[in-house]
């Protein structure tokens, strides 16, 4: 029988999924092997403190540190903000507005990063420049943006569960004498854990992937996060400000290096999710 | 008791003001900024609109070469993508089974998650790989950068090809089983008709994707002025880079409205794409809900 449909198949249906796996698996090789070659060849100079391609020093432990910094941070502000816009949805918010909000969210989706980080740039920055000093491309700017950005993506995946799980026990709750909110607390989002969890991962893949907010508004400086107001350069930063400025030569080891980190950061979050959405499957059958 | 109620209360008060306040703010600025630069020497500034539309003279100070590049991008980027992504989906939603597909769709969902600055770094590598073998002169070109979007885009359409073929109902195959149509039959005539206002979404969707990315096409040859692109080995410009380029390094107010007018165009543009791509999938619902 699956013999049988194997040969029934198009041949332009086999020949476009071949085409799509050979481009998916010749990012990977090639990502990876570059990887690989630039930790080989770099060395343990790439896991120092020190950049600078003048003096052969390409370390890239602080912009380590700041992805891993950055990411978190955003996660965290961005996760209590999309919980929080849940909440407002299914239990504290009145009809209209929340409505208004969910297509807010929707229509985020679309905006592109760059538009963010261009009017936050003259917006937000001399803003913070004014009220808490420094130059205003800090760590902190950056956070509060990259939270922003992510909280679509993160409510949207909250989403699917919770209104599936609320639509499943309101009436049972009401006949209970529970309000709406009461619902939600008690009942739903304790019932709704695993892709709460899941959203976080989600989230925080594409904060620490995400290329445009930290090279606009974190300020790129090298050093290692160590106040908020600091200035701080992501690895994806990094990658975008090196090779377009054309440094050149053995540089490259260190890209290829933090490239291939943020792949493997990227796929275990992606991973993770995968395995965070199978228990909830798994459960609810 | 009490307390928890009132602690998620005052979080949905804050996560909702926090994104309803900064989004409203950040779309007022822009708008506000932008909407007096939309005039025809904001795409063209003095040269005459039909000739620097058929790029007969060049334009120094507007942002049509910019718009140009992206149009030109995304259609290649299409060009690439549709074919490969939509054949994935059908296969995947109609043929594979067993561990291929399991594995398809792994390897789909992964690379979904991939941050667009890696899919550059890739161009890169390439373009580094073809000089030390091929062709010694090779340097990054908008084929490149297509390249980069196409496997970029590719999972979104790879997947709502899909979905949108699984979401039918399943009396569409058992009627044409019942006519006597083979397998093929069936989804020629009967499912890639019905699934096609979902799959164009997907296109759509994916186009929107294209046009707005910026960290790819950072690394795959775009610069800030070459007019109007030039072949498929040439350099581009392209709009998200411009307003990029705008926020980082503007010499004068001139260029800074130039940079909102462009912010606003992106915007207006891809608010577009993703509004035509929620409608393809909304019709589409609407028209098999009664059926499942």
């Amino acid at each position: 029988m699956s013999k049988d449909k194997i040969t029934r198949t198009p041949l332009w249906l086999l020949a476009s999924a071949l085409c799509a796996a050979a481009l998916l698996s010749s990012v990977f090789v090639f990502i990876t092997v570059c990887a690989a070659d630039g930790i080989i060849m770099g060395g343990s100079g790439l896991f120092t403190s020190l950049w600078a391609p003048e003096a052969k020093s390409f370390g890239i432990m602080p912009m380590i540190a700041a992805t891993a910094a950055l990411s978190l941070s955003s996660l965290a502000l961005g996760w209590l903000v999309s919980l929080g816009c849940i909440c407002f949805i299914h239990g504290f918010g009145g009809k209209h507005i929340s409505a208004f909000l969910s297509l807010l969210l929707r229509v985020m989706t679309a905006v592109p990063t760059v538009v963010y980080g261009f009017a936050s740039v003259f917006l937000l920055v001399p803003v913070i420049r004014d009220a808490l000093g420094g130059s205003g491309f800090s760590w902190f700017t950056a956070t509060l943006v990259l939270a922003l950005l992510i909280t679509p993506t993160m409510t949207l995946a909250m989403q699917g569960a919770v209104s599936q799980i609320n639509d499943r026990y309101a009436l049972t709750s009401a006949s209970l004498g529970l309000s709406r909110g009461e619902n939600l607390i008690y009942v739903v989002l304790p019932a709704a854990r695993d892709s709460l969890r899941g959203a976080a991962l989600l989230g925080f893949g594409r904060a620490a992937g995400d290329t445009m907010i930290p090279t606009m508004l974190a300020g790129n400086a090298v050093r290692y996060p160590a106040s908020p107001l600091d200035a701080i350069r992501t690895l994806t930063a990094h990658i975008g400000l090196v090779l377009s400025s054309d440094v050149g030569g053995t540089a490259y080891y260190s890209l290829f290096a933090a490239g291939g980190m943020l792949l493997v950061m990227s796929l275990a979050a992606n991973l993770l999710f995968r395995f965070a959405c199978r228990g909830i499957s798994g459960r609810s059958e | 008791m009490k307390s928890r109620t009132i602690i998620f209360r005052i979080l949905s008060y804050i996560g909702a003001a926090y994104v309803i306040f900064s989004c409203c703010a950040l779309a007022a600025f822009i708008i506000s900024n932008g909407l007096p630069t939309l005039k025809s020497e904001l795409f063209f500034a003095d040269t005459p609109p039909l000739d620097a539309i058929f790029g007969l003279r060049p334009v120094w100070d507007g942002i049509w070469p910019a718009m140009a590049g992206t149009l030109c991008l995304v259609v290649l980027t299409m060009l690439m993508a549709t074919v490969p992504a939509i054949g994935c989906g059908i296969y995947l939603a109609r043929f594979a089974h067993g561990r291929i597909k399991s594995m398809l769709s792994l390897a789909i969902d992964m690379i979904a998650g991939v941050p667009s600055i890696v899919m550059g770094l890739f161009g890169f590598v390439l373009i580094l790989l073809l000089r030390r073998t091929v062709a010694p002169d090779a340097t990054t070109c908008i084929a490149v950068a297509a390249l980069c979007l196409a496997i970029l885009v590719l999972p979104a359409i790879t997947v709502t090809t899909r979905s949108s073929i699984e979401s039918l109902p399943e009396v569409l195959e058992l009627t044409g089983a019942s006519l006597g149509f083979s397998e093929n039959q069936i989804l020629r005539h009967l499912l890639l008709p019905a699934a096609a206002r979902g799959i164009f979404g997907g296109i759509i969707l994916g186009a929107g994707r294209a046009a707005e990315d910026t960290a790819v096409i950072m690394l795959t040859g775009v610069v800030v002025n070459s007019g109007l692109p030039a072949g498929l080995a040439g350099k581009f410009e392209a709009l998200p880079f411009l307003i990029y380029y705008t926020a980082a390094q503007y010499m004068d107010e001139s260029e800074l409205m130039r940079g909102f007018g462009a912010s606003l165009v992106l915007l207006i543009l891809s608010a577009l794409l993703a509004g035509a791509a929620g409608i393809c999938r909304k019709s589409m619902e609407r028209r098999w809900k009664g059926l499942k």
